[in-house]
This record gives structure tokens, C-alpha cells and sequence, in this order.
């Protein structure tokens, strides 16, 4: 039987990437109490904390699989693509299964089948991504830029370039704040973020796959020398990260309660930057499941604050974007000083 | 960080001064301090006399001293003219100037007309870019040159081409540092040597009035008494046979036997195909046509060979380039020593930590690798160590034939013999081993047999004692052997 080592002993290395979030927590707190004080108890609420973790869920889960790629030395830009395209293949099988408007044709079959759907359409745009890129030696920037499109195009096509609405179901309920059942206290959604982030995290510190991910990353060239099988490996990332992108759907489709064709429009670029801010490296060999997460709740943190401050829309972006830099360049500056001492 | 801790140097216009010390004395930190990247806690330069702060590489470069660095830092894809000029550009209204004439007056000086100044850099070999590189330290009118390893990638004629460059600087009344591990190097061509150990200098002197064993006492403070140990243990049966072996360009046709416990030297000027000849045996680089034996089995063709068939068939391959290909830089020593037989701490898929941790404490204490612990990133660690986690994989790994590219490449006198150590008792312990060099003593020292390639043809090969210097340099440049040796 394999072990795991226990955990205990990472506890500090866990905990590491939470004090950014904490950080940008005080901060807002501090700002609230001092510029706007009426939406302090607001902001404090667990009703917003709930709102802020279940936002978070559709890029968390986004950045779990993009934490593998750009650990791997790659990169994929098609995610807000894959994730849209999911989206509309999950809503368009509920429909399959759905006889007129009563929801109870659907059942737990007609969910579970829109589910794996969503999952299967974004393994294959990732298997894909990987393929081309593994076998025609096209660089994953290039070709994913592609499937970006492409997934895009696909979207709209075949939801015909509307919105695809669907009964009332089961699913739709994954990414509600109050969960039904009451005794889940958070959405299904943000559970299955939990058990995903567990999943990756496991893969990629305990597994010889995950090994082969950041040998990939760090020196191909080594990797090659060690007789890592390179073009399977990173197929097999690939599609990973596009499965984890089709679960994203399954939570966008379940957030907008139908299959959107235009969602996600640059999300890839909000997964990314969580991935950056939770320590990836994007020339590879770097990258923390568990940063990624801690990265994505500070993206929707940082929302939430400037909403309670009244910060207009463009002052956020110009926020995020900053923090996005500073992160990275917190980070070069330790790694440069652990370099030197 | 205390890396340096009195160190007192003078450096005359004129004059080559050798600075030799093992990895880890202090050297890098010494010439970070002169080209300015560090600064001194106490301590002071003075360049003909008058006080110089040297508080950033660009006063440094201001001052007149330049750095030609062990990897070179010149831009492939640029041409050799703006390579010479980068920094230096002059602009009129914001165009830039051509500065042809000084270019070429400076490759005309290091007897280098030959380098276009309009070739782009990548086009060149090593040992012309280095020259370019030296001949930019010229076109900036520097005073100073402070050369790292400047024969590290280099062979024969390439190096005595180098030299005959570094005599002209010190014709040109320019005063040159040579940082080296090769003391027959130095012999040639410095005229005094300073000696770094632990960061202080312990010792100098004229290079004329000094013997090799003198300097390596002084620099690993003991005495060596054999620089190069003999193999003292017989070779077996065949277990390699190589047969007809061509890549894309090179190797032509190479065939050659390696015995059980034998350690064969393959020495080769750059360019011969000797690197190339080891990367084609391992899967690295295409092969054509040809095939191998192994331990007397049926021949296996070699083409659409990969490393992870050359594992599995019990070959292993060091690669020359620590940095770019041999190691994983930012994975810890642990992971490095394991990457190749994963299987082994594993268990389903699953990494075994602990016996991971446990076999590479295991190798990096049989191996004196010295680092804090096994979880210490590959990059953290001297060129010496990280040469040793390269080796501990193979180690690990277990495999029956190693080809060592350049093993000793880069790394200090001190490693280099422990690595000869090891070397010896691999092949004594029933392992067989191709060492690749350009480095004819350590080859004639330490091999069983020696074979000499040129434009990608194998000499046949013969025991080290039957080679002289001699015979190998002229088959390695003309492909012919001895008269004398045709006719027996």
C-alpha cells in the first residue's frame, strides 16, 4: 500500500500561502473601517465570507488545473474558452435528458450524465492542447491560443449563439450561497473545490506523476535524459487541466443557472494571475495547489473589498493588476535573497 | 555569508596573474567584488594608485576592467558587431552609428579577421565567440581582463589560439586575471599565480619558480601524491560492441568494443563528434544507421533510439552541461538522485518520501556531497557537488555502461580526483565506463584505453601506456596515426 508521510509536519508550508490572503484581509478591513465604517459589519459578515469563497470556486477550480500546466513548464490559454464551451455541453445534456419543463425527467442520471459531458468536452479540448503541442512541437502558448478560439467558436455554435436554458434542477443549486441541504453550510461547489484541491495537491507532491511535473518544468532536457516519457506526460497534464476546466463549467453552468456561450471571457487570465500570486512560476518547475487557491480567494477578497469601499470598477482592475505584480515581485526578491544567504 | 575574509591581490599591467583556488575558495566572490555585482564590507581597490568604489558593474566597466564569464554572455541572435558594442552603442539624433572600424580593429588585433563583424553571434563556434567576447572587452578599452575558465568548452588548437590572444593583450600593456583548475594552463601561460583557499590568499608567487604539485598542496592544503590514479584491475569480457554508427552529421561510422570493468577515455577536439558519438549511443541525438551489441546479444538497431530505452537496456549518460541538461536546478538533491529510477521509491504510483530522503542521504554521504540536507535545491550547491548528484543518479539508477561527458568539467581539483575515485571503483565493482575529454592528461591517467576521434571517426583503440600526447594530438587533428604505428 502506498503511505503518505504525514502532514503535520508541512503544516507551516501549508499555512505559507494564506498570509497573503490574510494580508489583503487586515488591509481591507482597516480601509473599510476607516473610509467607509457603515459597511464594515457587512464586509465582516459570514455571509459575505460565504459569498467571497463560493465566488471563488470557478476560477479555484480553473487554477488547480493551470497550477499542473504552468508547474509542467507550460501554459493554456483556452481555459475561459474550455470552461464556456463545458458550460453549454453540460446545459445542452440536461435538456437531452429533460421531456418539456418538468424537472423531474432529468433525475440524478440526466445530472450526472451533463456533469461527466462537461468533463469529457473539456478532456478533450485539453488532450488536444497537449497532442498538438506535444506532437507537432508547437509551442502550448501558440496552440492554445488557438483552442481558445476554437473552443470559443465551438461554444456559440452549438448552443447557436444564445444562451442555452434549461429546467429547474439539482445542479443549479451547487453554487448557491445557502446550500440545500442546510447541514452542507457552504455550496456543493466549493466542497468539491475542497476534495479537488485535495486531489491535486496529493498528485502533485505524492505521486511519480507529479514528481514527473516539476522535473518537466525545472529541465525538460533532464527530464529526457532521465527517461521521463515526455509526450505522455504532458498529454496526460493537459487533459487533466482541461477536465479540471470542465468541472469549472459544470460550476459556471450551476452560477448562471443555463449554458453561456460568452462566459468566461478572459477568465484564463484571472487563473493564471491566481496561480502567479500562490507562487507559480510561469517558466515552470514552480507552483503550489494549495497557493492557487489561496491566490483565487484573494482575486475575489480583493473584488469584494473595493465593492465595500465603493472603488469604481476600473480603480479594481488597476488594484488587481498591481497586486498581480507585486506578488510576483515579493516573491523574485525572497527567492533572490534565499539565493544569496 | 562570509565568503571572502582577507584576501590581498595585485594585479600589474603587462602581466598574466593566475588565480587558482577549488570551488568554493572564494574565487566567484573575488570577481564579483572587482566587476562590481558585490561590495566589500572592508577592504579597498586602487587602480594605479588611486582609489576606486567599485559600487556597480557599470562603474566597473567604466573603470576599465571586464569580465570574460565561464558560460558566455554574448546574444546568439545577434550580430558580432552589436554584440561588441552592446552597451556601447553610439547614436546620432538617436540612430545608431556603425562602429564597424573598431570592431574589426579589435578582431584584427586578436588575429580574428575572419569573424565577420555583420555574422550573428549563433553562428559561430564557441571558441570564435569567445574571442568575440574578448575582443569586445577591447572595444570597450578595458585595462583589466578577468577570465573565469576561458578553456573550459575549449581544445587544442582552439586553446592555443586563446593564448596567443592573451599574449597580445599582454603585449597591448593590458594586465589579465586567468581563473583556471588546469595548472598546466597556467604554467604556459600566466607569470605569477595567486592562491585562493577558504576565501583567504595563502600563497603566491611566479608560476616559473613553482612546480603543479606545489599549487594543488597550496590549494587543497594537503598533498596529492597521484593527481590521476591508475586503473590497478583487469577488463572483461565485451559488453558493448558498437557497430557502424552514423548521426545526422556526426558521428561517420564509428565502431569500437568496451569491455566489462573497462574505462575506455574517447578524446576528441570540439567538434570531432565525441559528445555527439555518446548522445547517439544514448538515444539523445538521431542515429542514422548502425546498431549495437550488448553483452554479446543480437544487434539492436539504433535508430529512433530514445534515453528511456538506453536505461532500460543498462546504459546511463552524464551529461556535459550541468546547468542546461544534467540536472533539475530548482529540484532538491533528492528528487535529482532519484529521477531516473523513480520505480525504485516508489510504490503505485506513489513516491515513497522517506526512503527517497533515506537513499539520497545515503549516496550524498558516500559520495561527500556537501550541502545543509538532501532537500536543498540542485542550484544551492558548487559546481563540484552538483557534478556528484548528477553521479549519484547514476548511481542509483545502476545501470551497466556509463558514458561520462565531460566529468570533470568545470570543477575543482579536489572533487576532480574524488571523482576520479569514484570512477575507478565503479569499474572496479563490474561497471564499464566511457569518459569523454578534451582533457588528454586526465584521460592518459586515468583509462584503461584510449580512442581518438576526428571528424567523427574513431581511431582504433589502444592502451593508455602505447599512447603518447603526441600521437593522440595528431591523429585528433589529422586522422592519421604515427608512421611508425601503421607499420606495426
Amino acid at each position: 500500500m502506498p503511505t503518505l508521510p504525514a502532514l503535520s509536519s508541512n503544516w507551516k508550508s501549508l499555512l505559507l500561502p494564506f498570509i497573503g490572503l490574510l494580508f489583503v484581509f487586515g488591509l481591507f478591513t482597516a480601509l473599510i473601517y476607516a473610509f467607509e465604517p457603515d459597511n464594515l459589519s457587512a464586509f465582516l459578515s459570514s455571509r459575505n465570507a460565504k459569498t467571497v469563497i463560493t465566488q471563488t470556486v470557478i476560477v479555484g477550480i480553473g487554477a488547480l488545473g493551470m497550477t499542473m500546466v504552468i508547474t509542467s513548464g507550460g501554459i493554456d490559454l483556452s481555459a475561459g474558452s474550455t470552461i464556456a464551451l463545458s458550460s453549454v455541453a453540460c446545459a445542452l445534456t440536461i435538456n437531452a435528458f429533460a421531456s418539456g419543463e418538468d424537472p423531474a425527467t432529468i433525475g440524478a442520471l440526466g445530472m450526472t450524465a451533463a456533469a461527466l459531458v462537461a468533463m469529457a468536452t473539456g478532456a478533450a479540448t485539453g488532450a488536444f492542447n497537449g497532442s498538438v503541442s506535444c506532437l507537432l512541437k508547437i509551442p502550448p502558448f501558440i496552440v492554445t491560443l488557438g483552442t481558445m478560439l476554437i473552443a470559443r467558436g465551438a461554444a456559440e455554435g452549438i448552443a447557436k449563439q444564445s444562451q442555452v436554458r434549461t429546467p429547474e434542477n439539482a445542479l443549479q443549486n451547487f453554487m448557491q450561497r445557502k446550500p440545500d441541504p442546510e447541514w452542507l453550510f457552504l455550496a456543493p461547489g466549493v466542497w468539491i473545490t475542497l476534495a479537488l484541491l485535495i486531489g491535486v495537491g496529493i498528485t502533485m507532491r505524492y505521486t511519480v506523476f507529479g514528481r514527473y511535473i516539476y522535473a518537466l518544468g525545472s529541465n525538460e532536457s533532464t527530464a529526457r535524459l532521465c527517461g521521463i516519457p515526455i509526450a505522455r506526460t504532458r498529454i496526460l497534464i493537459y487533459t487533466l487541466c482541461g477536465t479540471l476546466m470542465g468541472i469549472s463549467g459544470v460550476m459556471s453552468y450551476a452560477f448562471l443557472g443555463s449554458g453561456d456561450p460568452t462566459t468566461a471571457v478572459a477568465k484564463e487570465l484571472d487563473i493564471i494571475a491566481a496561480v502567479v500570486i500562490g507562487g507559480g512560476s510561469l517558466s515552470g518547475g514552480q507552483g503550489s495547489p494549495i497557493g492557487s487557491i489561496a491566490g483565487a480567494l484573494i482575486m475575489t477578497l480583493l473584488v469584494s473589498g473595493c465593492s465595500m469601499l465603493n472603488v469604481p470598477d476600473y480603480s479594481q482592475k488597476i488594484i488587481i493588476g498591481f497586486i498581480i505584480i507585486g506578488a510576483v515581485a515579493v516573491d523574485t526578491w525572497k527567492t533572490r535573497r534565499q539565493a544569496a544567504s | 555569508m562570509l565568503a571572502l575574509r582577507g584576501v590581498s591581490l595585485d594585479i600589474r599591467a603587462g602581466e598574466v596573474l593566475a588565480l587558482i583556488g577549488e570551488n568554493g575558495a572564494g574565487k566567484s566572490t573575488l570577481m564579483k567584488v572587482l566587476s562590481g555585482a558585490h561590495q566589500p564590507d572592508s577592504g579597498s581597490v586602487e587602480m594605479e594608485g588611486r582609489p576606486l568604489a567599485l559600487t556597480s558593474p557599470s562603474v566597473a566597466r567604466r573603470a576599465g576592467i571586464a569580465m570574460i564569464y565561464q558560460e558566455l554572455t554574448l546574444a546568439p541572435h545577434l550580430s558580432v558587431e552589436e554584440n561588441m558594442t552592446l552597451g556601447m552603442e553610439r547614436t546620432k539624433f538617436g540612430f545608431l552609428r556603425s562602429q564597424t572600424q573598431k570592431v574589426e580593429a579589435a578582431l584584427q588585433l586578436l588575429e580574428a579577421e575572419d569573424i565577420l563583424s555583420s555574422r550573428k553571434v549563433r553562428s559561430l563556434t564557441i571558441a570564435r565567440q569567445q574571442i568575440v567576447e574578448i575582443a569586445r572587452a577591447i572595444v570597450s578599452e578595458a585595462r583589466v581582463v578577468i577570465m573565469d575558465e576561458p578553456t573550459s568548452s575549449l581544445s587544442g588548437d582552439d586553446k592555443q589560439a586563446l593564448f596567443r590572444v592573451i599574449r597580445k593583450l599582454r603585449e597591448e600593456g593590458l594586465a589579465i586575471v586567468y581563473i583556471s583548475h588546469f595548472l598546466d594552463e597556467i604554467d604556459e601561460i600566466a607569470d605569477r599565480y595567486t592562491v585562493l583557499r577558504d576565501g583567504e590568499s595563502v600563497g603566491q608567487g611566479l608560476v616559473a619558480e613553482s612546480t603543479p604539485e606545489s599549487l594543488v598542496e597550496q590549494m587543497i592544503g594537503r598533498t596529492i601524491d597521484e593527481m590521476y590514479p591508475r586503473p590497478n584491475h583487469d577488463t572483461g569480457e565485451v559488453v558493448l560492441a558498437v557497430k557502424t554508427v552514423h548521426g545526422t552529421a556526426l558521428p561517420r561510422g564509428v565502431s569500437f568494443d568496451l569491455q566489462g570493468r573497462e574505462i575506455l577515455g574517447i578524446f576528441g577536439l570540439v567538434g570531432a563528434g565525441r559528445t555527439e558519438l555518446a548522445r547517439c549511443l544514448f538515444g539523445l541525438d538521431p542515429v542514422v544507421s548502425g546498431g549495437i551489441e550488448l553483452n554479446g546479444g543480437a544487434e539492436m538497431n539504433l535508430s529512433g533510439f530514445q534515453p528511456i530505452k538506453a536505461l532500460t537496456g543498462g546504459l546511463d549518460y552524464l551529461s556535459e552541461n550541468r546547468k542546461d541538461e544534467g540536472l533539475a536546478q530548482n529540484l532538491s538533491i533528492a528528487a535529482n538522485t532519484t529521477l531516473s529510477a523513480i520505480r525504485k521509491t516508489s510504490r503505485l504510483g506513489f513516491l515513497q518520501l522517506e526512503e527517497e530522503k533515506a537513499t539520497a542521504d545515503r549516496l550524498a554521504k558516500k559520495l561527500d556531497i556537501r550541502c545543509a540536507n538532501t532537500s536543498q535545491p540542485v542550484s544551492a550547491l558548487s559546481g563540484g557537488n552538483q557534478q556528484k548528484v548528477a553521479l549519484a543518479r547514476m548511481i542509483h539508477h545502476d545501470s551497466d555502461i556509463f558514458f561520462m561527458d565531460e566529468p570533470t568539467r568545470g570543477i575543482d581539483v579536489g572533487s576532480k580526483h574524488e571523482i576520479y575515485e569514484l570512477i575507478h571503483s565503479m569499474a572496479a565493482g563490474g561497471k564499464s565506463i566511457i569518459v569523454v575529454s578534451s582533457y588528454l592528461p586526465e584521460l592518459l591517467g586515468i583509462c584503461h584505453n584510449i580512442a581518438v576521434m576526428h571528424r567523427g571517426s574513431l581511431s582504433k583503440k589502444r592502451p593508455a601506456e602505447e599512447w603518447s600526447e603526441q600521437e593522440i594530438l595528431l591523429f585528433a587533428t589529422t586522422g592519421k596515426h604515427q608512421p611508425s604505428f601503421v607499420a606495426q
